[in-house]
């Protein structure tokens, strides 16, 4: 079981605590996840990646066991630990006020 | 029990605001969308429970919900607006060809028949539609695939289609504008369009005469005289008596001829409302006086609406869709502006109260008359 963590608006968006656990099928990648949450939380569908390119957000980047995997190929492999479900992927949301 | 329901968009989530027909008590419901920028609600004409709402953020991009209970409760529903087609580009600040690029949803516009149908003005411009609830949107490219398409420029806001009119009288006849390219009418449901901007003159563009280029801040019709149409443009306020064919000026004795609201009182086709804004390097009131002025002759001959708005120290804006009336009897008018109020008027505009204080900086009002 796969581990996500979303900031707060898609958690309320999704209607979703602080992380939802998802089944991938194969190997465990950045984009096998977000393809797992999205076809799980349909509304989450083009608030992480763009629609059609598929492309990550600008203000949004993806984390996991203390890396940023954000520039990572999204078909790379996620660290053993995320696909163990033992630390979760974090989509984390850009640090910015106003 | 007649009522009012005030529909507000704001910076930081939406809020919805009701009274009895009196309109002297007012509950404010929300922030619904908490922390996201809601550009615009309205309510479908046909159905004033069914409402829809463009909820935005930098973040997340285009979120867009629906509710089937005036408010209440609300579902999300499709957030894919794609353009159809070979995208071009437009000209960027610096005159370079600039690809377009989807950014949000600036106005929803529910059809006047069906509650199903709405139709959405989005940065960068151009105009979809929804048959389904919201379900799926698909562009009208005949407008942004209009022959001007590629020398359209955006204004300071960005290269938002800010507003939509629909004539009740011609389900085929569609008006929308343009910052800053100006405004276009259709008479084939949304197939091909033409720039109505005849008149229109600009300091900034060189030619006189130029098809487009103008920036339209917004534009009000009554449904009454669906041909007559009221504009506020960055500069001057204007009218056209043929559909937008032809534009003349109406600022008259306006302290200022920039803002960017206009609107129509409900049962005087002649009544009109702006804001006069003191210039468009200080987008806010003129001696920080916060005036609505009123003409009940179509225009050139305004008074000043001073009683219950700010006498001194107010230096807000009211953004280009944050009028609205209502549709009792006497008209009800309300406007928002970028420090939070919602000032009313039961009267036409003769005496006004602020209903709400200190929201998130305003950018839309839209009222709905229930029954």
């Amino acid at each position: 079981m796969i581990r996500v963590r979303l900031p707060y608006h898609l958690r309320n968006l999704a209607k979703v605590g602080s992380e939802v656990e998802l089944e991938v099928e194969g190997p465990v990648t950045s984009r096998a996840v977000l393809d797992a949450l999205e076809a799980r939380y349909p509304v989450l569908r083009g608030t992480i990646r763009d629609h059609v390119t598929l492309e990550r957000r600008a203000f949004l980047r993806y984390f996991a066991c203390q890396q940023d995997l954000s520039l990572e190929p999204m078909d790379a492999p996620l660290p053993d630990e995320v696909a163990a479900g033992d630390e979760p992927f974090i989509v984390l949301g850009a640090i910015a006020g106003g | 029990m007649a009522g009012v329901r005030v529909l507000v968009g704001t910076h930081k989530g939406a809020f919805i605001l009701t009274s009895d027909e009196k309109r002297k008590d007012w509950q404010i419901d929300g922030p619904h969308f908490g922390g996201w920028d809601i550009y615009h609600l309205k309510g479908s004409q046909a159905d004033p429970n069914r409402i829809y709402a463009s909820q935005q953020s930098d973040w997340f991009g285009q979120v867009v919900h629906r509710s089937d209970d005036g408010g209440k409760t609300w579902e999300t529903v499709g957030n894919e607006l794609s353009y159809k087609g070979d995208t071009g580009t437009h000209l960027w600040y610096d005159d370079t060809p600039h690809p377009w690029e989807f950014k949000r949803i600036w106005h929803l516009e529910p059809s006047l028949t069906d509650p199903d149908h709405v139709y959405a003005g989005v940065e960068d411009a151009a105009i979809f539609e929804t048959r389904d609830a919201g379900a799926t949107w698909q562009e009208l490219p005949g407008l942004r695939q209009h022959g001007t398409g590629q020398h359209w420029m955006p204004g300071a806001g960005g290269l938002c289609l800010h507003t939509i009119i629909l004539d009740p009288t011609d389900s085929k006849r569609i008006y929308i504008a343009i910052s800053a390219a100006g405004a276009f009418r259709t008479d084939d449901g949304g197939t091909n369009w033409k720039a109505i901007n005849q008149g229109l003159r600009s300091e900034y563009i060189p030619d006189p005469n130029a098809e487009v280029g103008h920036c339209v801040h917004h534009v009000a019709m009554h449904p009454d005289k669906p041909g007559v149409l009221f504009m506020q443009k960055h500069w001057d306020v204007m009218r056209s008596d043929d559909g937008g064919d032809n534009w003349y000026e109406i600022s008259g004795n306006l302290p200022t001829d920039f803002g960017f609201v206009v609107d129509v009182h409900a049962h005087e086709p002649e009544t009109v409302y702006v804001v006069p804004i003191k210039s468009d390097s200080e987008h806010f009131p003129p001696d920080g006086k916060l005036r609505v002025y009123r003409s009940r002759t179509g225009g050139n001959e305004w008074e000043e609406l001073a009683k219950g708005l700010p006498e001194k120290d107010c230096y807000h804006n009211v953004l280009r869709d944050a009028m609205s009336v209502d549709s009792l009897d006497s008209c009800g008018v309300y406007f928002g502006t970028t420090g939070g109020q919602v000032y009313a008027s039961a009267d036409s505009g003769d005496n006004w109260k602020a209903i709400a204080s200190d929201l998130p900086r305003i950018y839309s009002v839209e009222a709905q008359t229930l029954p």
